[in-house]
């Protein structure tokens, strides 16, 4: 298991309230996203538990991606990982930030 | 649309489809984080509901409480706070007196990297359902998920007012790769698949009487199928008890010599038993009518 943490900042904040809300499942190449309005209104927190030691270059890169995409501010995402792909964290980061836009998970 | 498949459906999308649009209010939601220590101290991954949802709703306007269990974490297995969650909500009930508790299960029984603490976990489940049903509120089960419900939880099934089974759930007390890993593969051949649903299958539990009712695999059949039991169901005593023992000592009377489901469904006086695992499920119910054991 590891533990990683990504701090974004400049942003666009989030119009406030927003409901939390929780994309994928803990399971086998799947991971669960909770995606939560916390914190200063600019800044994006991400935290990782993985089962997969030593992929921490590739997490960068696929949250660069996602923050680069939606300039997420004042939000906090928590991820617990067993195996996804990149791909597959990917979408399940799409699919909740589109239920946290108000769409459906 | 095609209605959503619950077997394909995870807990919180069957919940939500489940109970009437938007009546489902969690307890201890994700935000909360209370998950399994246990896990951590393990170093395995854990997830922040525990694997489990519970709270309240409405289903048919009628209040009840609910609960889904996460089958692609950990095979829905039951930990000490996954277990907790449960016994919290049935006893709840005790307090709230809703129509009714749903238990979506889909579970292999105890998570044993819990060991003891998740086998009193499920003992603790055992004893509340049956406290639950003695104040007169029924409970009632729906197994149709990927996981099906074994071990301890079979048991707990086994113990509530109904269960609503699709024909790809699946219950039992061990389970198929038990069976095989304790008995031998001559015993029981876990990866024949035909085998594995014609013995422990919804539609072979509905024709020995353990599922009350077998449905579509759909969300909404389910729903259907729950709302047609509430308030049909009789309060629970002593006298159901000893009727209940009673018809299972028949049952095992007239098959407990038969070495195949095929040979129970031919002494249910059913026609063509062989072609019952490939019939849909309304041309299986028409054809057994009311034979059931």
């Amino acid at each position: 298991m590891e533990s990683l943490t990504f701090e974004y900042r400049g942003g666009v904040p989030i119009e406030s309230p927003r409901i939390p809300v929780i994309a994928g499942v803990v399971g086998s190449g799947n991971l669960e996203i909770l995606l939560e309005a916390e914190g200063p209104a600019d800044h994006c927190t991400i935290v990782v538990v993985t089962a997969a030691a030593g992929f921490g270059a590739i997490w960068q890169a696929v949250m660069d991606d996602f923050v680069a995409r939606h300039k997420p501010g004042g939000v906090r995402l928590s991820i617990n990982d067993v195996g996804a792909t990149p791909a597959v964290v990917s979408l399940r980061l799409e699919q909740a930030w589109d239920a946290f836009q108000g769409g459906s998970a | 649309m095609k209605p959503k498949s619950y077997y394909e459906a995870s807990a919180r999308e069957r919940m939500a489809a489940f109970l009437d649009p938007g009546s489902f209010q969690e307890f201890l939601p994700p935000t909360d984080r209370v998950s399994s220590p246990h896990l951590r101290q393990l170093d395995q991954p854990g997830a922040f509901d525990d694997g489990i949802l519970v709270g309240s709703g409405r289903l048919a306007g009628h209040p009840v409480l609910a609960a889904a269990q996460e089958g692609v974490f950990m095979g829905g297995a039951v930990g000490e706070v996954h277990g907790a969650k449960l016994v919290g909500l049935l006893e709840r009930t005790l307090v709230t007196r809703p129509a009714a508790v749903i238990l979506l299960l889909e579970t292999g029984g105890v998570r044993l990297h819990e060991a003891n603490a998740g086998l009193v976990a499920v003992s603790e489940v055992m004893h509340a359902v049956l406290a639950v049903r003695v104040a007169g509120i029924p409970v009632l089960v729906l197994d149709g998920g990927q996981f099906g419900c074994f071990g301890g939880m079979g048991i707990v099934a086994a113990l509530c007012d109904a269960v609503v089974m699709s024909e790809e759930g699946r219950l039992g007390l061990s389970g198929p790769e038990v069976i095989e890993a304790s008995r031998g593969v001559e015993e029981f051949d876990s990866r024949d698949r035909a085998l594995v649903w014609r013995t422990v299958g919804g539609k072979h539990r509905y024709l020995l009487g353990e599922a009350t009712r077998l449905v579509e695999d759909t969300v909404p059949a389910f729903r259907e199928a729950a709302i047609g039991l509430l308030g049909t169901l009789p309060v629970f005593g002593l006298e159901d008890l000893e009727a209940e023992h009673a018809r299972l000592q028949g049952r095992l009377e007239r098959f407990g010599d038969c070495r195949e489901s095929f040979e129970i469904w031919t002494r249910l006086g059913i026609e063509d038993p062989q072609a019952l695992p490939l019939l849909e499920t309304s041309a299986f119910l028409a054809q057994v009518g009311g034979k059931r054991g």
